[in-house]
């Protein structure tokens, strides 16, 4: 049955209004049920947003209590990279602490919550479709559209309720520069950037049958978003009062629009509306898309594979490798964005960093060297804990296809269990390093560009490598749970989680030194900034290997875990 | 038991979870070549029985033997002369069906390059779309070709049609005949009790972990009761006498014809008497597979003191052993 059929003829004629209600009809309900499904996930949502902007905002004052403090961080911001990594230069012309917020925060948290938004819209939609459950519900008294309008207004439900939290919280923290129309202006930019996505996402999921790819193309849209403002307000000047030549590339952007609102500087309404129309628009399309397609399919054909195998895929490694390959290449891709995010504001990393009292502390504490190595060696420490996020989501692999079923079929062949598990956990091995060397070869290069110093090359991709044998370690601490502690496996998030809280945080929240000292991440030589140490990294790399083989030897003398 | 010509030869197995006893010392002697039906109710044990012939879990006591080997200490190279094949099949969402079966099969050891063609085509299964876009009855049927075209000596099959249309049923039905003929040994373990009677040699009956009945499908049926359907020559009232022979049941009568169930131990003697009272058309089901299981299970309605049910009145519908063909 296609989505298109006309009624059936011995019904009335349908009226144009009562067709219209006819194809929304069980919306409300499919809306109370997404709601409720979701009330955890959306406490989580606005409980991150809202916490993290009212911590942002809190500790502007601690962190530039006088003028002169203020002014130096304008002028670190001025450069491209500063405005690249913020907004548009025409905050810096009024920069009390809520301006400084809504600069600072606004592309950051629009990003968020369009993907809060995305997701959203995909789990009511494309998802359902995907998993069949919507065929036993468009089975029953529901109207064509109203799956798509339940998981429609359910982002938009969400969005404004953060939006208005948002707003209320910063009139309750009442920072300088704050008024009241202006925090409604800054909730409420929240909220049409994440309209505008939920109406991406309409769209794509009228393309691909698939959720994963529905959601991926929404979300590459959002990251489109933000390069086309940071590559626009790069070029904005200061001295211009914000204009150049390129600020016409954040106009193709709708989180520049939000941006553009320049709240609590000029509180200008109007680019919100252009949200709203690109959002209704987007929408609108999706419902247009929506009756041109079979209830489950997509508007593009599933595409088909290859009918046989390569001869890799027999292989324990080569067949672990082609299973993951979609997540190690997006973690190498995010590790080496990351790098270049950072390469690429080294070169203002005296003037941005130098006066920032909470920086400075943990750089001093690196000793030695110069600025820039310091920072080198400091901003490996949130690059290695994305690559631990990989080796921990790689290790854990094997355990998602052991409780999966699909093990069952592969280990009644005559693959044993050791070289099926060691297939997945090489990968990791092998994937972690790789992902965190690509992030360090791109820091070296884009940091070697900004300084005019091709040695910076070598040395961070050597620092980065250090890191390997405490990626290896994260590797055989899950190795270990998933062989002796199966359901216990989750703890293995401990360690990237670690990573970040003790080596970033850890000298500054003082925390004791023997927890600190738990984490394999502590213990890397800081490399660019101090010297190389070989016997921590021996050391991690043999208690990594024992570890390993340990995980191995438990998980061949227990049952597996079936369905 | 354990016979060298024994594929597989369990005895007193025992395999717990917790507090669970998921199988209480059972017993199952599988001999090469046949086609074994394994039966059970969900929850019997059937699944963990051929989870531990594979070596995926590791049995507390009792002895496994297969194909001559410890299922789990010899897994591997036991593995390449069997295949298997679950009854919830998953695939990978990112892989071909093509390149699932040539996986499975590649690592069991190698594949039969023409009978994978061939059954690909028989199952009619479209290789090039990814796991992910399968159906139930797909996803078996990939096992189901990785399994059929390896070369292997023993097939463990755990529901294996669960999901498949009656057309490819019948195909999986030609696919055992022919392993058989090819000398396989196979352990199919059903729910489709027609599937087991046309295609097993002999069967075994699971219940809370233990084997309550083992035979071929004829032993089997000497032990549970044939149901006759006779015309008499004789008035109603001598042929009331037969309902109190021993190893009679149900006696009823239906116009002028008389129904009953007799214990397989006592057929002899019940025919003899029934032909002492002139026969005029005499009609009887052998007991099917589905009346061998409900009994086991105790689901069967009691059967009635056997001189009960006798009476003028009964003209009514005899509903008891309502299972004839």
């Amino acid at each position: 049955m296609t989505a298109t059929r006309p009624a059936p003829a011995t019904e009335p004629a349908p009226t144009h209004g009562d067709s219209l209600a006819a194809t929304l009809a069980g919306t409300g309900i499919l809306l109370r049920f997404a709601l409720r499904r979701d009330r955890v996930r959306m406490v989580v949502w606005a409980l991150g947003l809202v916490l993290g902007t009212v911590m942002s905002a809190a500790s502007f004052e601690g962190a530039y209590p006088d003028e002169a403090a203020r002014q130096s961080l304008i002028e670190s911001t001025a450069g491209p990279a500063g405005l690249a990594l913020t907004g548009p230069a025409e905050y810096l012309t009024d920069y009390t602490y809520a301006s400084m917020l809504a600069h600072q925060m606004i592309g950051f948290s629009g990003v968020l919550i369009a993907l809060m938004a995305v997701l959203t819209v995909t789990r009511h939609s494309r998802n359902e479709e995907e998993t069949g459950r919507s065929e036993l519900l468009r089975a029953g008294v529901l109207g064509r559209h109203a799956q798509l309008t339940a998981a429609l207004a359910a982002a938009a439900v969400s969005s404004l309720l953060i939006g208005l939290l948002l707003a209320l919280s910063l009139i309750g923290l009442d920072i300088e520069g704050t008024t009241t129309s202006g925090a409604l202006m800054y909730g409420l930019a929240h909220t049409a950037v994440a309209l505008v996505f939920a109406g991406a996402a309409a769209v794509t999921v009228q393309l691909t049958a698939h959720t994963r790819a529905a959601s991926g193309m929404a979300l590459a849209a959002v990251g489109a978003a933000y390069a086309l403002r940071a590559a626009g307000d790069a070029t904005g000047d200061l001295a211009e009062g914000g204009a150049g030549g390129g600020v016409w590339l954040s106009w193709l952007s709708p989180i520049g629009w939000a941006q553009r609102t320049f709240v609590f500087v000029d509180d200008r309404w109007w680019p919100l509306l252009l949200c709203l129309v690109l959002a209704g628009g987007l929408a609108a399309l999706g419902y247009v898309l929506s009756t041109h397609r079979d209830v489950g399919a997509g508007l593009w054909a599933a595409r088909g594979g290859r009918p046989r195998a390569s001869g890799a895929l027999a292989h324990p490694f080569g067949m672990a490798l082609r299973l993951q390959r979609g997540l190690l290449i997006g973690f190498a891709i995010g590790v080496a964005l990351l790098g270049a995010m950072y390469g690429s504001v080294i070169g203002e990393v005296e003037g941005m960093l130098g006066d920032v009292d909470v920086i400075q502390e943990s750089l001093a504490q690196l000793g030695g060297a110069t600025l820039a190595e310091s920072f080198v060696s400091m901003v490996l420490i949130p690059l290695s804990t994305v690559a631990a996020v990989y080796a921990v989501l790689a290790s854990l692999r094997v355990r998602a296809e052991e409780t999966g079923g699909r093990a069952e079929s592969l280990l009644a062949t005559g693959l044993s269990r050791v070289r099926w598990a060691a297939g997945h956990l090489a990968v990791a091995l092998l994937g972690s390093a790789a992902a965190l060397a690509a992030g360090g070869l791109v820091l070296g290069v884009t940091g070697a560009l900004a300084l005019g110093d091709g040695g910076l090359v070598g040395s961070v991709l050597g620092a980065s490598l250090a890191y390997g044998p405490a990626l290896w370690m994260t590797v055989g601490v899950a190795a270990l749970l998933i062989g002796w502690a199966p359901r216990a496996s989750v703890v293995a998030w401990a360690m990237p989680v670690g990573a970040f809280v003790l080596g970033y945080l850890g000298g500054l929240l003082d925390f004791p030194q023997w927890l600190i000292n738990l984490s394999p991440f502590t213990h890397v030589p800081r490399l660019p900034a101090q010297e190389m140490a070989w016997t921590p990294v021996l050391v991690l790399t043999a208690l990594a290997a024992g570890l390993l083989w340990l995980g191995l030897l438990g998980l061949r003398r227990r049952d597996l875990e079936l369905k | 038991m354990t016979e060298a010509t024994d594929a597989i030869a369990i005895s007193g197995l025992v395999k717990t979870f917790g507090h669970t006893r998921a199988l209480d010392g059972l017993d199952l002697t599988v001999r090469t070549g046949e086609v074994h039906g394994f039966l059970g109710p969900n929850g019997a044990g059937k699944s963990t029985t051929i989870r531990v012939l594979l070596g995926l879990l590791r049995a507390d006591s009792g002895s496994t033997r297969v194909l001559g080997g410890d299922p789990w200490q010899d897994a591997v190279s036991l593995h390449r002369r069997l295949a298997y094949v679950p009854g919830d099949v998953e695939l990978w969402p990112n892989l071909t069906g093509g390149e699932a079966i040539d996986l499975l099969a590649r690592l069991r050891g190698g594949i039969d390059e023409k009978r994978r063609a061939e059954l690909t085509e028989r199952f009619d299964l479209d290789p090039t779309k990814k796991g992910r876009s399968y159906s139930k009855g797909n996803r078996q049927k990939v096992a189901l070709i990785a399994a059929l075209s390896s070369r292997v000596d023993l097939l463990l099959l755990d529901e294996p049609t669960a999901g498949l249309d009656p057309l490819m049923e019948v195909v999986f039905q030609e696919e055992i005949a022919r392993a058989r003929a090819d000398g396989v040994t196979v352990l199919l373990s059903s729910h489709i009790l027609a599937q087991v009677e046309k295609l097993c040699d002999r069967v075994s009956i699971i219940r809370l972990g233990k084997v309550v009945q083992s035979g071929t499908l004829s032993e089997l049926r000497h032990l549970t009761r044939t149901t006759i359907e006779a015309e008499t020559a004789a008035p109603t009232e001598s042929v009331e006498g037969l309902g109190r022979l021993p190893g009679v049941h149900d006696l009823r009568f239906e116009n002028d014809r008389v129904r009953f169930a007799v214990d397989g131990e006592h057929l002899e003697e019940t025919v003899r008497r029934l032909a002492d009272l002139g026969v005029r058309s005499l009609v009887s089901h052998p007991p099917t597979l589905e009346e061998l299981m409900l009994r086991h299970y105790g689901t069967h309605p009691p059967a009635e003191p056997d001189a009960t049910s006798v009476g003028a009145g009964a003209a009514d519908t005899a509903s008891g052993n309502g299972a004839g063909r």
